[in-house]
């Protein structure tokens, strides 16, 4: 379809730009920017005088964002195998809904994402449905096992963007170096789930005041901090590329500061509960807010703003980990990790904008441009003439209120339930195509 | 105290609503102590004793407890069966609640499970012990050996020794005794404790001779042995030798200090056998005794307060 976008506010990081203008995009791909002499509107369509032959859809974005296709690298589709938890249907839906146009899913399937039938399995259900782009992110290791490394360059032939045993770090350090090295022709980074389970294997929650008084027995800081340590020591040795996943903690982010002043090639990403919450949410032994690393302590909550607000984070990641009630409405050590966090990324994030942490165009490069750089897919998170249309229009003023049970995903594990945001996706264009609102 | 609403953690309760309990608790006592040990106070009403932990001391204090209140007491032990059956610890209380017992009482390895129980749970739950959470009888219980010794919690230096991170009766204890004015030393190993304990309120020390000198009560906890093998003190031993109890330590404290152990005691290893048969200041069988009456008195005001406690 053939579509000029007016009146939105146009931004795109990686042509550092903002500005209010029209954004033709011609089939499914973006053609430029046109200005108003450029073009006359009649009724519902327009003509614009480049393309005579062609009539235009438009869309008004007044008082909207009109901006690269929100690109969300690190989910939990669970599909295949727990498919009751969730399937690519309702995953991809549930990042259409929240305003992504694309999703990376992590291997922790059953089969594991570590062969090229379930990479291709994948890819091929997400593009009959439409919603979204799945860029699948295979195992490191077979069976994620982390004893042998899995067939990675059959599955970035298949269309693996990376690698990763997210959820199950690899805990041997020869073998993560081997991996590393492993992987430098591919150009692909490997995705570091930072856990070392001899610190972590007994807590259930962040240790600090909070455990205390729940009487939980506590994760330390350490146990992320002293593996994104050994991690970025070895991608410096190897320099391979690193992306550390879901940074929560005050001494990973410093680490991931001294890294990149080193110039070791190390990336990292946050989600929206770890910059939103702290370890209090746990209060009233909430299962909706037991995930993996744990919500810390304000302090480390506070160094995670500092590292958005200064650049030390490249990304911003759901880890959507979608689980069914049974999982969670049980005893809190025996409740599975994780939090439904598709359709409530961006209005979470939004909120770092509202609260003058981080300017517009940080918040999109954050949740496009740089993760498609990281993953280096090309002609996406941009709005650069030739790029493919993908994109997302937000209104960043729209109050609306958290509600699991309007929740398009099949996970309504959030411990965000009832919290008014302001800000949300109300139409993400894919390939060119349409996407309802985020309402319809 | 709300009535049918349960006593699941000292956390929960007020300084008043805890001598209340406790001052109940001192004529349930004088129950115990006649010859015939019972008032009808809940008669025709089920106890149910859910533990799906293993308990021999607590379960039987709860059991005596209900029965001199005459009250049904069904025990169920839910230690492993049911479990590999697959059904939830949700699902299994249910089940008993639909048999409508008047109240429940449950220890469960899990701690936090009796703030999911009574979200399912139309019944009143009193908490026999949650995981490493709270253990609120026992609290109770210590409370009442104290004030009974002592004639009040005010400002006593109480000392709590052994494992505070994985201990239940530790958190319960010094919920209730800051509420009641008193001032608590945690005395262990770092490795079974952290620094953030302090924020409940006790000053914390790793050392014998601080802690104990001066004291006005002395709580031993139980050294689980297992806790050896994940490595968290070298040696029985070593740990008797610096962080347990001995006749020369108990010297350091106050003339009049009381000794005080939520059992069962390992004789020689935190708590040496001079100290807990010494009958001047062991008050370990005291507090057995107490036991039964915190918890004649906790049902009595979770359940049946309507009908009074007295035989007319």
């Amino acid at each position: 379809m053939d579509i000029l976008i007016i009146n939105g506010l146009l931004i795109d990081p990686a042509q550092d730009m903002e500005q209010t203008d029209a954004l033709l995009i011609e089939g499914d791909t973006i053609q430029g920017i046109i200005d108003q002499k450029d073009y006359t509107i009649k009724g519902d369509r327009a003509l614009v005088n480049s393309h005579p032959d062609r009539v235009f859809m438009i869309i008004d974005a007044s008082g909207k964002w009109v901006v690269p296709g929100l690109m969300d690298m690190h989910t939990h589709l669970r599909d295949p195998g727990y498919e009751y938890k969730e399937d690519i249907v309702t995953g991809t839906r549930a990042a259409m809904t929240g305003g992504f146009t694309s999703v990376c899913a992590m291997p922790n399937t059953r089969p594991v994402n570590d062969n090229k039938s379930v990479t291709r399995y994948m890819i091929s259900k997400a593009n009959d449905c439409g919603y979204t782009n799945l860029y699948p992110i295979a195992s490191i290791t077979k069976a994620l096992e982390g004893s042998e490394l899995s067939e990675i360059y059959d599955l970035v032939d298949e269309g693996a963007v990376a690698v990763s045993d997210d959820g199950m770090p690899v805990s041997s350090a020869g073998l993560f170096r081997k991996a590393l090295l492993y992987v430098k022709p591919l150009g692909i980074p490997v995705i570091d789930h930072p856990e070392e389970l001899l610190l972590s294997k007994s807590g259930y929650m962040n240790e600090g005041i909070v455990s205390v008084r729940l009487g939980l027995n506590g994760i330390p800081q350490t146990a992320e901090s002293v593996a994104v340590a050994r991690d970025i020591l070895i991608a410096g040795e190897t320099n391979s590329r690193l992306h550390i996943a879901h940074i929560s903690t005050r001494y990973s982010i410093e680490l991931v500061r001294w890294a990149k002043k080193r110039g070791i090639p190390v990336t990292c990403e946050v989600t929206p509960h770890h910059f939103s919450l702290n370890d209090e949410a746990v209060e009233g032994y909430n299962t909706n807010a037991k995930v993996n690393p744990p919500l810390r302590s304000e302090s480390d909550r506070q160094a995670v703003l500092e590292a958005i607000a200064d650049g030390t984070v490249d990304c911003i990641v759901t880890d959507h980990a979608p689980h069914s009630y049974d999982e969670k409405e049980i005893e809190f050590d025996k409740a599975l990790n994780g939090i439904s966090g598709l359709e409530t990324s961006l209005g979470l994030s939004l909120k770092l904008f509202h609260d003058k942490i981080i300017s517009r165009k940080r918040l999109v490069q954050m949740m496009s441009s740089r993760p498609y750089e990281i993953l280096n897919i090309k002609d996406k998170g941009s709005l650069k003439t030739g790029a493919d249309a993908d994109i997302t229009i937000i209104d960043p003023g729209e109050k609306w209120t958290v509600d699991k049970n309007m929740f398009v995903s099949k996970g309504r594990n959030t411990p965000f339930h009832g919290m008014e945001l302001k800000g949300r996706a109300v139409m993400t264009i894919l390939g060119g195509k349409i996407h309802g609102s985020a309402r319809t | 105290m709300v009535p049918g609403k349960g006593i699941i953690g000292l956390k929960y309760l007020s300084r008043k609503e805890i001598e209340q309990i406790i001052e109940t608790a001192f004529s349930m006592r004088d129950v115990s102590r006649r010859s015939v040990k019972k008032v009808p106070t809940l008669r025709g009403k089920t106890v149910v004793n859910l533990f799906f932990e293993a308990s021999t001391r607590t379960k039987t204090s709860f059991e005596i407890a209900a029965k001199r209140l005459s009250a049904d007491v069904v025990n169920f032990s839910y230690t492993s069966s049911s479990i590999s059956k697959g059904e939830t610890t949700i699902d299994t209380a249910k089940n008993i609640e639909a048999m409508h017992p008047a109240v429940f009482i449950i220890r469960h390895s899990s701690s936090g499970v009796m703030e999911l129980l009574s979200r399912h749970l139309k019944t009143p739950i009193i908490s026999a012990g949650d995981g490493t959470n709270e253990h609120p009888t026992q609290g109770m219980l210590d409370i009442m050996t104290i004030m009974d010794e002592k004639k009040r919690i005010d400002d006593l230096k109480i000392v709590i020794a052994g494992d505070i991170y994985h201990s239940r009766v530790a958190r319960s204890d010094i919920y209730g005794m800051t509420k009641l004015g008193a001032r608590v030393y945690f005395f262990s190993p770092p490795t079974l404790i952290t620094d953030d304990f302090a924020t409940l309120g006790a000053s914390i020390t790793y050392d014998a001779k601080d802690a104990f000198t001066d004291a006005d009560v002395i709580i031993m906890l139980r050294i689980q042995l297992e806790r050896q093998a994940t490595g968290l003190f070298p040696s029985t031993r070593e740990y008797s030798r610096i962080f347990g109890l001995n006749a020369q330590r108990l010297k350091l404290a106050r003339p009049d200090v009381i000794v005080m152990h939520p059992g069962p005691v390992n004789r020689g290893l935190e708590l040496s056998s001079s100290v807990a048969d010494d009958a001047d200041h062991s008050r370990i069988l005291k507090q057995v005794e107490n036991g039964v009456s915190i918890r004649m008195s906790a049902i009595y005001h979770t359940i049946g307060e309507e009908h009074g406690y007295t035989d007319n």
